[in-house]
Parts: structure tokens; C-alpha cells; sequence
């Protein structure tokens, strides 16, 4: 369809579209006054009942950790899907001489900054990795700092670097570790209480690292295929840009 | 002013599909997506809102405060991340496209051969 085409449809279909969701919205309780059920009970329980204080967290990873389960696994379907797409093809090569090619431009302070960054990014990523139950944060957040720390390489100009510190396999590992972690938990409530994801081990006193049940389980199995993913997938791309090469005519 | 977070979910998500229907960039057609998505965030965490709430975190406030939905702010957790593999999918898809077909146009795709 043309541009115009897919203007004129939306000049027509827009309007139509805002005015069926403002009646919608109409519909809703008024903001500030919503009164569902489920929040309450789960504001009520999961500090008497789990020892946890962070109450996302507690959803995600416990009363919610069947659902955490397939977000897992739309996760690891897509960064399969995005390996495949990018993959270096027929008439591809990779080009390991041309890697520090567009990025030769950052300066000494940039760099300094950067290798600054990865150990402060480790620390905070661990913090946030295992004190989901506690304080905000949790398995994906504290992973997606993770996955930064190594990211801030490429910062520095230094590409290939990146991939000494967080090798391919290394990634694919995590990912592949953490995902089956986490299935493997939700198994370990199958077996020590009957069903599958339900806590199987003691609550702890709150606030304490070591507390909230199997959620820092769940939350450190979620950090580590939440980093795998992320640096699996900016590699895929980066790796299109700095390395990849239509192989040259005479070459094929 | 109680309407006014339901109005930015509505307007995020109409000038969001105006970005994806007007734009030249296959890029922008995917920033244009994330824009449509984040109204669903705006609607789910204004939906949870309590009046006078606070976040749904009791390490150091008392348990028995007034605290904000915390099913929608999961909700809005496994949004983010279903926008981010969906914009990772897609940009990949931009740059097969790119090498195809040399091009980032939504107009100049043609049908697959070979």
C-alpha cells in the first residue's frame, strides 16, 4: 500500500479508533480510585506469608513465577530468532582486522570512564540481582545492568575486548543456564511441595538477604539469562555493523 | 485532572500508529511501535494507582500504608520486556531487508523470490 493510501486509511480509521477508546476509558473506575481485589490480598500476604518486601518481586517470582516462566521463554524464542536473522550468511565473511573501524574515535577520558564503569556495573547489577525480594529490582533489571558492564567496552573503542570478557559461549552459557534454571526451580516445587512454582524453601526473616523463600533463586536464574540474552543480542547487531562483509566478487 | 493520565495513554497510542503509518524509515516504523507500547504502560501503572499510595515496596515504610497495585506494575514489567525482544526482532529484520533489498523504505519492499 502507498503512503498516501496508509494516510488516507488512517485519516479515516484514526478518529474512529480515539473515539471508541475514549468511550472505553469512560468505563474505567476514576484514576486514584481503583479497588482490585488481587493487589490487596497480595499487599496483605506476601510479608506475613513470604517474608518479602518488595511485593513485585514476590509477584513475578512467586505467586506470578508461572507466567515469569513463559516471559522467560519469549525471551530466549527471540533471541534465537535474532541469531538466526543475523547469522553471517552464504556471501558473508567476518572481518576480525576491520573491527575497531567507527570506533577509533573515543578519547582517553572515555575510555578511562568506561573501564571505571564495568566494575561499578558489576557491583550494581549483583546488588540489584539479589536483593529483588528486598528493595526494587529483581532478576531482569539487575541482569540488564549486568549485560551493561561488558557494553561499556564498546565505550572504550574496544570491540573486540568485549568479546574476550564476555565470549560468546560464556553468554550462550548464562542464557541457556539461567533459562533452565528456572524451569528446573519451578521442578524443585513440584517435587518438595507438590506443585509446580510453590515455595520450597523457608521464608527467613525479612529483610534479610537470605530470606523470602526460593525468590533470590528465581530472581539470580532470571539475572543470568536476562545478561546472556541482552549481550547475545547487541553482539548479534554490532557484530553485523563492525565485522560482517559481503565477501568480494573474485572471493565467491 | 483525573482523566489526565488515561488522555496521554490514548494520546501515546494514536500519534504512536500515525508514526507507524506515516513513516519513510523501516527504524522509525519500530521506534514508532515502542511509542503505541508505551501507552500500555501508562494505562496499566494509572489503572493501579491509589490515591495517596505508595510504591508496593515495605522496606522502610510500614506495611500498613496505603500501597499502590502491584499485579499492574508486574504486568508493566513483562511489557517492557516483551517490547524489547519484539524491537530486537524486528530491527534484525530491518537489516536482512536492508542487505536485500538496499533499502529502508516501507514502500520499496517486494515479495521475497528465490
Amino acid at each position: 500500500m502507498s503512503r498516501r493510501a496508509r494516510l488516507w486509511l488512517f485519516g479515516v480509521a484514526g478518529p474512529g479508533l480515539a473515539a471508541v477508546l475514549v468511550i472505553g476509558f469512560r468505563g474505567l473506575p476514576a484514576f486514584g480510585h481503583y479497588h482490585g481485589v488481587y493487589g490487596l490480598v497480595v499487599n496483605g500476604v506476601e510479608l506475613s506469608m513470604r517474608h518479602a518486601t518488595d511485593y513485585v518481586t514476590a509477584l513475578n517470582f512467586d505467586l506470578r513465577a508461572f507466567d515469569t516462566l513463559g516471559e522467560e521463554y519469549i525471551l530466549f524464542a527471540s533471541v534465537l530468532g535474532v541469531t538466526l536473522l543475523l547469522r553471517v550468511m552464504r556471501e558473508e565473511d567476518e572481518e576480525f582486522s576491520a573491527a575497531g573501524r567507527g570506533l577509533d574515535g573515543s578519547s582517553d577520558a572515555v575510555r578511562l570512564l568506561a573501564l571505571v564503569l564495568v566494575p561499578l556495573l558489576v557491583a550494581l547489577g549483583v546488588y540489584i540481582v539479589l536483593h529483588g525480594a528486598l528493595t526494587p529490582g529483581g532478576g531482569f533489571q539487575g541482569g540488564l545492568v549486568l549485560a551493561a558492564a561488558p557494553a561499556a567496552l564498546i565505550l572504550a573503542g574496544r570491540y573486540l575486548e568485549l568479546k574476550i570478557l564476555a565470549p560468546s559461549w560464556a553468554m550462550e552459557s548464562a542464557e541457556g543456564i539461567g533459562a533452565a534454571g528456572y524451569a528446573l526451580l519451578g521442578l524443585g516445587g513440584l517435587i518438595f511441595a507438590s506443585v509446580y512454582f510453590r515455595n520450597f524453601l523457608p521464608a527467613g526473616n525479612p529483610g534479610q538477604l537470605l530470606s523470602a523463600g526460593f525468590m533470590p533463586l528465581n530472581s539470580i536464574a532470571v539475572g543470568l539469562e536476562v545478561m546472556g540474552a541482552f549481550l547475545i543480542v547487541w553482539t548479534a547487531f554490532l557484530d553485523q555493523a563492525l565485522l560482517i562483509r559481503r565477501r568480494s566478487l573474485e572471493a565467491r | 485532572m483525573s482523566f489526565l493520565p488515561y488522555a496521554v495513554a490514548v494520546w501515546l497510542f494514536i500519534v504512536g500508529l500515525y508514526g507507524v503509518v506515516s513513516s519513510r524509515h523501516m527504524v522509525r516504523t519500530i521506534l514508532s511501535l515502542a511509542v503505541v507500547q508505551s501507552a500500555t504502560y501508562v494505562l496499566l501503572l494509572a489503572i493501579g494507582y491509589r490515591s495517596g499510595g505508595q510504591a508496593p515496596i515495605v522496606a522502610d515504610i510500614p506495611p500498613t500504608t496505603t500501597l499502590v497495585d502491584p499485579v499492574v506494575q508486574v504486568l508493566v514489567l513483562t511489557d517492557v520486556v516483551i517490547e524489547a525482544t519484539v524491537t530486537a526482532l524486528l530491527l534484525a529484520l530491518v537489516v536482512q531487508a536492508h542487505k536485500r533489498f538496499g533499502s529502508v523504505d516501507p514502500n520499496d519492499l517486494r515479495p521475497l523470490r528465490d
